[in-house]
């Protein structure tokens, strides 16, 4: 980035919340009194050719819920995101908003808005006429639209850019240009497809706060297309975890990271251990799973009781402790331990943490990762150094598919 | 910095090619039209007066500029015939570039919407007739408008008309010669400004609530004048001087101002009259070319 750029995306970054309030009111959709979702995915099927994008997915989307639907590139996720704004069609299922199904309802005339990924401004018109254009087209009154387009200007700090064109902004002031045209409107539910993408890691950082403070203030339902899980676990309430045009899981973010569904969330949400073995036995809800990299683990029962004997058992890296003999018999109260030898093979210093990489006698890897919680840490390992990776029952999860 | 040093030099040559190819091929020629333009008609080979003579020295060359004169100008403003030959080719260059943008804007706008695959294809079909020569494309449309021909004879066969129509030797034939002619240098223009249409802002108008008509008058064509400009002026500045069209065409009641050059310069021999009308021609020419040149220095600037 040039000094230049620097200074036009450097802008205040925060939202001016005394703005908003005024438009908190209409933009909150009343509450029905059978409490039906705000959306309701039923069965969603999208085909291009032979290619399943979408495949029978289900979902319910509640009033003012800051949803992201997470997936690597090619998963469905922009797919469905455009299916919700009309753009393309379900082969099967329904899209019910509020209720009403909205396969009929035409994208020019569904009360819900996009903003683009790459922010799709109008390039012949000024940020005050891309941001009326919607008003415009709702058929809204000269005074009114100049008012909103005023609140709207204030809402995502561009005053003063009124008459500029789109190629006379810098990129994040772009994205809330995009923003505040998708605003506008105050949709039921605003549709963002990688809103962030082409914004510089400092910048989106800030956004992200920005866009969650302006969801709950304006108590909007946002759905957010990212490939970016940090970008999804900052901001969304829930996230929908997708892969081959399914959702593989539907959970809050500390949910997903910590009781992840599958061996493919796991691995797709942060980073993870992974064995694999056979139940041997239970007792006292702890089970014992012989696995063949790492011998045998001892795990808690998890709350739906394991139905399979052949699982996988995943260890995120930080509750993977080190140490050079073995925890202190109390280290880890009165549970069992599973404890790992080995010989460090691979430091990597990150900053905040240190990752290990163990290289276990069974020759498999394991990784555990080490806040640096001090300056000048004495705890640390070298490559070579026999340590024992150990974790305790609680710290597993067991994974039957 | 150092990257721009590099290049500096290579582009700085690179930037005089298109000046010395326009003193070469228009400047020097448009010398020669302009002295010719300001001599007078002689029986004698070349066919004016004074002709400048090196060899006779500096005085003979000085005697040769005081002879010029502003003559033929005048000829061309007070004789009617020069007038309303160049009404006639502003009427016709306005209308048949009308005509053209009117069917050449759907059926650029139909290519640029095909599927990506059909595009080479229909590109190909508009550009396919080039391979024909031009003269004998305008000899095919005599046949086809001819008393017997084609024309006439299916709309007989389809009891459209009783009687033969006239259509060769009107206006209406020297109008379809000029569309059908001019047609492919409208509709690429068009292409080019429609296809690069990013497909997201038709998305983002039906969004904000812009049904398919409101958004392609709100979004896609003033989006494409610069396609408009680019493919009127590619029309209306050749069909300004056209003269095969008009001359195998159209009646003879009237002329265009190149069939009038043309009269001048080979039935008539006066080479001066006929440069003076040329030049005029181009200075008719000047305001069309400096308001495209300024459209399209806009677009540039809003490009970058």
């Amino acid at each position: 980035m040039t000094a230049q750029a620097n200074g036009k995306t450097g802008e205040s970054p925060e939202i001016d919340t005394a703005k908003i309030d005024s438009a908190v009111a209409q933009a909150m959709p009343a509450r029905s009194a059978d409490d039906m979702p705000l959306l309701r995915i039923e069965g969603v099927s999208k085909k291009f050719g032979t290619f399943p994008a979408v495949d029978g997915l289900s979902l319910d989307i509640r009033t003012g819920e800051f949803f992201a639907l997470l997936g690597p590139s090619g998963c469905g996720k922009t797919t469905l995101l455009r299916m919700l704004a009309g753009f393309e069609t379900p082969d099967e299922g329904r899209i019910l908003l509020g209720g009403r199904d909205i396969a009929p309802v035409l994208p020019h005339e569904r009360p819900v808005n996009m903003m683009f990924q790459n922010y799709a401004l109008f390039p012949h018109l000024s940020v005050r006429d891309n941001i009326a254009f919607g008003l415009k087209r709702a058929g809204m009154a000269r005074a009114a639209i100049d008012t909103r387009v005023a609140e709207m200007v204030a809402l995502v700090k561009l005053d003063g850019m009124e008459k500029r064109k789109p190629d006379q902004l810098s990129g994040g002031q772009k994205q809330r240009v995009a923003l505040a045209r998708s605003l506008a409107r105050r949709p039921k539910v605003l549709l963002l497809d990688e809103p962030l993408a082409a914004l510089d890691k400092k910048l989106r950082e800030s956004t992200q706060l920005e866009l969650m403070e302006l969801q709950r203030r304006l108590g909007m339902t946002f759905i957010v297309v990212t490939h970016d899980q940090e970008e999804a676990m900052t901001m969304a309430n829930r996230i929908g975890v997708m892969d081959a045009g399914r959702l593989q899981q539907v959970a809050t973010p500390r949910d997903l990271y910590e009781a992840p569904a599958s061996r493919w969330v796991a691995e797709f949400v942060g980073d993870v251990n992974l064995f694999n073995g056979d139940v041997t036995s239970r007792d006292h809800r702890r089970l014992t799973i012989a696995t063949r990299d790492g011998g045998a683990i001892v795990v808690s029962e998890p709350r739906e009781p394991v139905t399979r004997t052949v699982v996988s058992v995943a260890i995120r890296p930080e509750k993977v402790k080190m140490s050079r003999r073995g925890p202190a018999p109390d280290a880890a109260g009165s549970q069992a331990i599973n404890r790992l030898e080995g010989v460090v093979a691979d430091v990597s210093y990150l900053g905040g943490s240190t990752v290990y990489k163990v290289k276990l006698d069974s020759g498999a890897v394991v990784r555990s990762s080490v806040a640096n919680t001090a300056r000048f840490d004495t705890d640390t390992y070298d490559a070579g150094q026999r340590v024992v990776a150990w974790f305790t029952p609680d710290d597993c999860v067991v994974l039957e598919r | 910095m150092s990257t721009r040093r590099i290049f500096a030099q290579p582009a700085r040559y690179a930037a005089i090619a298109p000046y010395l190819w326009m003193v070469l091929f228009f400047l020097v020629p448009f010398g020669f039209v302009l002295k010719i333009s300001l001599s007078q008609t002689a029986i004698a080979q070349p066919p004016y007066l004074p002709v400048f003579d090196f060899a006779e020295g500096w005085a003979a060359i000085t005697a040769a500029f005081s002879q010029l004169s502003l003559d033929n100008f005048g000829l061309l403003a007070s004789d009617s015939l020069y007038i309303s030959s160049y009404l006639r080719s502003v009427v016709v260059a306005v209308i048949s570039t009308l005509m053209l943008l009117l069917i050449g804007y759907p059926v650029a706008y139909g290519m640029a919407r095909l599927p990506q695959r059909w595009q080479p294809i229909a590109m190909m079909l508009v550009i396919v007739p080039f391979w024909t020569s031009f003269l004998i494309r305008i000899y095919a449309w005599i046949n086809i408008l001819q008393h017997d021909g084609l024309l006439n004879k299916v709309l007989l066969a389809l009891h459209v008309v009783s009687t033969p129509v006239v259509w060769l030797s009107t206006d209406t034939a020297m109008y379809i010669g000029i569309v059908y002619s001019y047609l492919p240098f409208m509709i690429l223009p068009l292409y080019a400004t429609l296809s690069k249409l990013d497909a997201s802002l038709l998305e983002a108008a039906a969004d904000l609530g812009a049904s398919p008509r409101r958004a392609f008058w709100l979004v896609t064509f003033p989006l494409s004048l610069p396609g408009v400009g680019a493919g009127a002026l590619l029309c209306f500045i050749p069909i300004l001087g056209e003269f095969v069209i008009p001359d195998l065409l159209a009646g003879s009641g009237s002329m265009m101002i190149g069939q009038t050059l043309w009269l001048e310069f080979f039935t008539n021999k006066d080479w001066p009259v006929a440069a003076a009308a040329a030049v005029a021609l181009l200075v008719l020419l000047v305001p069309p070319l400096v308001l495209y040149d300024r459209l399209q220095r806009r677009t540039l600037e809003s490009a970058k």
